[in-house]
């Protein structure tokens, strides 16, 4: 405990100063690429029969939404004098952002990683090494990104000195999931502007998907307000809700407490966390951020899920359509269009976040798909 | 009689002018039964107190060693209810040693704070440890232990400050278990001289009985640390030892129960 509230104070000291704002806002402008372009995708609307934009978070340095947390992380860290950086990964977007972020600052960095992950995002494996970050392979529980998690808190605790844990998502213990989600809120802030500006109104309805739920809460939380609003994150089904082989914690799981939240999980009847499966790594885990079992419980969002196949097909689709590779990710919540469209009619306006881009995904894919007819 | 037992049997030990000796085993490790006949004969090899561990799918908190012990137990199919059974026997045979449970909240939490706290006193539980579940978060799950008569027993890490040390030697009961090293179980090794500051910190907050485990793994360290807390806990060496076995197909239990009885043996001799 008495790191966390450490780390609480000096998030709020860091937050509250406009020098930390002022460094961060030119890092995310002249290296990460900030603003992010919010684009219409003319061809998928049609498909769908709605106005869907795409906030296009893809296109940042490292390919995903994950490096606007690691820029602020990494210059919270450098503040309060840490000499180490360490941090989780599923996908190897987290990973490879924040590999980028301490090569960029010159410090030494181990990311653990599930040995399945490993195996099956090696491109992100390869980078993250060629950023002269230490990868190292976890083969506990499942082998995937909670017990990635429990071994980077395990470094945590035994390094307490001069170690800072950079965690990637909007879960683990008080301040992470706020934390996280402040530095992600760029994405809604840019995005509710940009619209206003495209449309002259807000949004009918954002979606994102949702595994810790990090693109998902950043998008959402400057929206919060809006009562007009909908915003629906979507889960990985993985084979299927009804198999059990899914990685959705809200709608599958239910309350219990892992990684210092309480939050839904995804956990047998004697409360032993059990193994969440998706085809995306990135949304491989049996939790999901307290803030959006909040949003559930309170009504104000909705979600739903896409399964492995779906979001297969969804990946296809914007390749052909728009000529963009989605992370695997981001494609279930592009699977879930169909639903959102039908709900907002043609008049609607979606924003999705297209939190990721598919270039690591490709070998996976390009396997799955030739199973598909 | 649950919190009295604690308090029962360390005044026994300061008037013995010696410290206790307590074993760490995973319940169901590495499976009911090879586990109940080590939990059964571990008073008479010398433990004054006992830790069972209730296996956790993500022990956190934990090493390599306790890691696998939690593993195998969970493939042996030990439940929380299985755990509690494993108390109930242990008590039938057992009136004075007392019996503390270590683990994680989240299977707390499913077998309901109530029906457990209820459960476990029917069992003979004495006290719990929760590993992952800070004070701040802790008056539901407190709140029903005290109303079944368990201790919730306080861990204090060596990165404490003195707040924090108050408010955690506030509500308090039992003893309060001090944590040797920064890290998890069977890692670094502890250093008594660097353990007896933090002890002495413990001492001056509160007046319960201070026992110190993480990083113990030999009966050399382990007297030195009977030397200056109330009792030495000793987990991941014994636990290893049961991964030892299994390797070369043996029975555990005899390993284990001879890892003990010298550990408890240094303990007893350690201010002579």
């Amino acid at each position: 405990m008495p790191l966390v509230l450490a780390l609480e104070r000096a998030w709020n000291e860091a937050w509250a100063d406009p020098d930390f704002h002022a460094e961060l806002d030119g890092r995310l402008a002249s290296y990460v690429g900030r603003p992010s372009p919010l684009y219409f995708a003319a061809r998928l609307s049609e498909h769908h029969r709605a106005r869907v934009w795409l906030k296009r978070e893809e296109l940042n340095h490292t390919g995903s939404h994950k490096i606007n947390n690691c820029m602020g992380q990494i210059l919270l860290a450098r503040r309060m004098g840490k000499e180490r950086i360490i941090a989780e990964t599923g996908a190897g977007q987290h990973g490879v952002a924040t590999a980028t972020a301490c090569a960029l600052f010159g410090l030494p960095c181990v990311v653990y990683m599930g040995a399945v992950d490993v195996a099956r995002q090696a491109p992100n494996v390869q980078r993250m090494r060629l950023l002269g970050a230490e990868v190292r392979p976890v083969s506990s529980g499942s082998a995937t990104l909670k017990d990635a998690m429990n071994e980077a808190m395990r470094d945590w605790v035994a390094n307490v000195e001069d170690t800072y844990y950079l965690i990637g998502s909007v879960a683990g213990p008080h301040p992470y999931p706020v934390m996280v989600r402040d530095l992600q809120s760029v994405i809604g802030r840019e995005a509710r502007a940009q619209i206003v500006d495209a449309e002259g109104r807000l949004p009918d309805a954002l979606a994102a998907c949702v595994g810790g739920g990090s693109n998902a809460m950043g998008l959402f939380h400057p929206f919060l307000n809006d009562d007009g609003v909908r915003l629906f994150g979507v889960e990985a089904a993985g084979e299927g809700m009804a198999t059990g082989r899914h990685a959705a914690a809200l709608n599958g799981g239910r309350p219990g407490v892992l990684h210092g939240s309480h939050s839904y999980l995804l956990q047998d009847a004697d409360g032993q966390v059990t193994e969440a499966h998706s085809i995306s790594a990135g949304l491989d885990y049996p939790g999901i951020g307290p803030e959006h079992a909040f949003l559930k419980d309170a009504g104000r969002a909705r979600y739903l899920t896409a399964t492995d196949e779906e979001a297969l097909a969804a990946f296809a689709l914007l390749a052909r359509l728009e000529g963009i590779l989605p992370a695997l990710e981001s494609a279930h919540a592009l699977a879930r269009l169909d639903a959102i469209a039908s709900e907002v009619g043609p008049d609607g306006i979606i924003v999705l976040n297209l939190s990721g881009r598919g270039d690591k995904d490709l070998d996976q894919v390009a396997e799955r798909l030739r199973l598909i007819p | 009689m649950s919190i009295a037992r604690i308090e029962k049997r360390f005044a026994d030990l300061t008037q013995a002018g010696r410290a206790g000796f307590a074993p760490y085993i995973v319940a169901g490790d590495p499976d009911a039964e090879t586990a109940w006949r080590m939990l059964e004969a571990l008073p008479a090899a010398g433990a004054d107190l006992i830790e069972l561990g209730l296996p956790f799918s993500d022990p956190m908190a934990d090493g390599a060693a306790v890691q696998k012990g939690a593993v195998r137990a969970l493939a042996a199919g030990m439940t929380t209810a299985g755990v509690l059974d494993l108390a109930r026997r242990f008590r039938d045979g057992d009136a004075m040693t007392p019996l503390v449970l270590m683990g994680y909240y989240n299977p707390i939490l499913a077998f309901g704070l109530a029906a457990f706290a209820e459960a476990a006193a029917a069992a003979g539980v004495d006290g719990l440890i929760m590993v992952d579940l800070p004070p701040e978060e802790s008056a539901p799950l407190q709140a029903a232990l005290a109303a079944a008569d368990i201790a919730l027993i306080r861990l204090a890490a060596p990165t404490i400050d003195e707040g924090r040390l108050k408010a955690i030697a506030a509500g308090a009961s039992g003893f309060v278990y001090l944590i040797a090293v920064t890290g998890v179980t069977g890692g670094k090794e502890a250093d008594p001289a660097a353990a007896a500051p933090l002890v002495a910190r413990v001492r001056a907050a509160c007046s319960l009985p201070v026992v110190v485990g993480f990083g113990i793994r030999t009966s050399e360290r382990a007297a030195e640390v009977a030397r200056i807390a109330d009792a030495a806990v000793v987990g991941s060496a014994l636990v290893e030892e049961i991964t030892d076995a299994i390797a070369l197909k043996r029975d555990p239990a005899p390993k284990v129960l001879a890892r003990v009885a010298a550990m408890a043996q240094a303990v007893r001799e350690a201010r002579i």
